[in-house]
């Protein structure tokens, strides 16, 4: 089969899938099988989720530049958007709607939404990246985590998208637009890295000196993925402020970024299917755990009888819940202690990883393995040969 | 004119306590190359150890120079030891790996030590109690000093001088310089660096907490997520100064400390509202780094290959 014909298949099994899982995202669906809504709504902030770690993925896990602002560009892309299908939308979509039908029109003005949104982000990147990437490692890092909040405390400023009182949203995003967008950035992502510009910004990612010397123009690529990724950023955040339907600058503060960034380490930097359960992880992890006590609590019950729990017992897992935040910080620093490199590290989850995880383990080592070792080596000596840069 | 004393005064004390909680950023990162997030909740927990020893040991009823003195150094040595302990259980152990998953078990502890406040005693703010007779004293003009003011730039400067004393003119601090300058070569010349990190750690983790005992008797509101933008700000402050650098950090904080309460008291003169005030130190960050990526004290390094 041509290799267009195969693309055109999956692209057409995948737009086929989204449309059916979409029709279960409601309390009816289909056939009277349907998602309760709590459940729903997990789902499509996992997509969103999915969306920001594949993103920042691109910028801190490939091109190895440490970003903890993609909160700000998230709510750049949110607030942009919001203010055009706020203020400008409904006549539109009115008129529109006359040539096109309803429907039509309001698909329309969303995805314009969208572009608006992911542009106004890319802008907000390509300023903020331009100077600070010239920086490296922590000093990096903290410039980005600033200008993220200076986004915030001056978007708190503008009245007309709400301010310090927040700012009623439409909703338009359903799991169709979600699980669109997100296989649109995993494909994206996966061909940058695959091209010869992903090559590129994994060898800034290893040695940027070495790149530098072998000619790659080392700030342009930065800077290119570092727009990209914002312009991602911003395109999750149009979805996520038009789902919530409400927007306020306590959902973009540096504990997001923070969340994003514990997605990728958490899945394995540079790894894309690492990135996605990161995503996953990090959004169902904190719900589960709410759900912990009384499932453990019904189970005991139904062993030795709801009478016979002891009364410490009974209360230590109703009280559960109010820890659900402990236990997840805490597993955190576990994950970290017991497997540094994340879940899987910088290999990707495949049928062929199954395979490969079946031969002895000699056999199995990957190429990302030797990349953290090397990176461990250079974070137990002092030699500040790569932390401080000041060409 | 007097405004303008009196804006200083509440700068200074503000930018006091962003230096001490700067300090122990910038000798962990001087020492092991980490962002230390615990140390703004460090600064929290030093705060609400004061806050229970004031009430457990009965100074909570009034006034006492004897219980602010016990209550300032018991909190303080309690936040040495959860400081010593958490280096010893969560960065010991990752000492050698790269830097974001360092990175991230420091967010996790942050998270864990919030957490585990809000969960034991809520996310409502406490009253402090009040351990020193409030009075101001006029200054010349009409700028006006506060006790409370007074006691922060006192403690903060015997603080100060007593790192500084450690630092240079003990064998601790000879050994702390060492091994800052190289891990290695200083394990090599026989420092037991485990102790020398520990020490680290205690040092300042006892200086956010006299920051933060000194914060609630000047400002008496105390809540369990009171140290992540007050610790933000003063990492700020650290890598303003040049991370790493203790005069630095010193600088830096009361640098912050003076611009953000001049946005208070002025921005509104030229446009700048009020609540520009979280986001100043980062516009000064950024602007400093763009002009000198080391900071403003930091010594500048030469990439090699």
């Amino acid at each position: 089969m041509p290799i267009l014909v195969k693309r055109l298949l999956a692209a057409l099994v995948i737009i086929l899938l989204l449309i059916t899982i979409n029709q279960y995202m409601s309390v009816d669906g289909l056939f009277g099988f349907g998602v309760p809504p709590y459940y729903a709504r997990l789902i499509v902030l996992t997509g969103i989720n999915i969306i920001l770690a594949v993103s920042l993925n691109l910028i801190t896990g490939f091109t190895g530049q440490f970003s903890i602002g993609h909160a700000g560009f998230m709510a750049v892309g949110a607030y942009s958007s919001a203010y055009l299908t706020v203020y400008y939308a409904g006549a539109w979509e009115q008129s529109l709607a006359g040539m096109l039908g309803a429907s039509f029109a309001h698909v329309l003005i969303f995805f314009l939404a969208i572009l608006v949104g992911s542009l106004v982000a890319a802008i907000a990147g390509l300023i903020v990246g331009i100077p600070s990437l010239r920086l490296r490692g922590d000093y990096l890092a903290i410039v980005t985590l600033g200008f993220a909040e200076i986004i915030r405390v001056v978007i708190l400023n503008i009245d007309q998208v709400g301010g310090a009182t927040g700012f009623t949203v439409p909703a338009y995003t359903n799991f169709l637009w979600v699980g669109a967008f997100a296989v649109i950035t995993i494909v994206i992502v996966y061909n940058i890295v695959h091209s010869d510009v992903g090559r590129a910004l994994i060898s800034i990612r290893e040695d940027e000196l070495a790149a530098e010397a072998m000619g790659i123009n080392t700030v342009r690529y930065k800077v290119l993925a570092f727009v990209i990724s914002s312009a991602m950023a911003g395109m999750a955040g149009v979805l996520f402020g038009h789902y919530t339907s409400f927007l306020s600058t306590n959902d973009f503060q540096f504990i997001r970024s923070f969340e994003i960034i514990i997605m990728i380490v958490l899945g394995g930097m540079g790894s894309m299917t690492g990135a996605i359960l990161g995503a996953v992880v990090i959004t169902f992890l904190p719900e589960l755990l709410r759900m912990l006590g009384p499932k453990l609590e019904s189970l005991l019950s139904s062993i030795v009888g709801a009478e016979n729990i002891p009364v410490p017992v009974h209360n230590f897992l109703l009280q559960l819940a109010n820890y659900r935040l402990v236990i997840f910080a805490a597993l955190l620093i576990v994950i970290m202690l017991t497997r540094p490199q994340g879940i899987l590290g910088t290999r990707e989850f495949g049928l062929s990883w199954l395979k490969r995880s079946r031969r002895p383990p000699e056999g199995d080592k990957p190429v990302g393995e030797s990349v953290t070792t090397g990176d461990a080596e250079r974070g137990s000596t002092t030699d500040s040969k790569n932390e401080v840069d000041d060409k | 004119m007097d405004t303008f004393v009196q804006q200083i005064i509440n700068g200074l004390t503000v930018g006091a306590i962003y230096a001490l909680i700067a300090l122990g950023y910038t000798m962990v990162y001087g020492i092991l190359r980490l962002i230390n997030f615990a140390h703004g909740d460090i600064y929290m927990v030093g705060a609400f150890v004061g806050y229970f020893l004031a009430f457990q040991l009965g100074f909570a009823t009034g006034p006492s120079l004897l219980g602010l003195t016990v209550v300032l150094v018991g909190s303080m040595v309690a936040a040495a030891l959860v400081g010593m302990a958490i280096e010893r259980f969560a960065y010991r152990p990752i000492r050698k790996y790269a830097r974001m998953t360092t990175l991230i078990t420091a967010i996790g502890v942050s998270l864990l030590i919030e957490n585990v406040f809000v969960a034991q005693l809520g996310a409502a703010p406490r009253a402090f109690p009040q351990l020193l007779q409030e009075q101001s004293y006029t200054l010349f003009g009409n700028a006006a000093i506060s006790k409370s003011q007074i006691l922060i730039f006192a403690v903060s400067i015997f603080l100060m001088l007593l790192l500084q004393w450690i630092i240079f003119k003990t064998k601790v601090g000879t050994a702390m310089r060492a091994v800052s300058f190289n891990l290695s070569s200083a394990k090599l010349m026989g420092v037991n660096t485990d102790v020398i990190i520990s020490v680290t750690f205690a040092l300042g983790s006892a200086l956010a907490a006299a920051a933060g005992v000194l914060t609630a008797q000047y400002n008496p509101q105390i809540d369990p997520l009171m140290g992540i933008m007050t610790g933000l700000k003063a990492f700020v402050a650290a890598v303003l100064g040049g991370i790493g650098n203790i005069p630095g950090a010193v600088l830096g904080g009361l640098l912050i400390g003076i611009a953000e309460t001049f946005v208070v008291g002025y921005g509104q003169n030229i446009g700048i509202p009020t609540t520009f005030r979280d986001a100043v130190a980062f516009a000064i960050l950024i602007l400093v780094l763009l002009f000198r990526p080391t900071g403003l004290l930091g010594s500048t390094v030469q990439e090699k290959v």
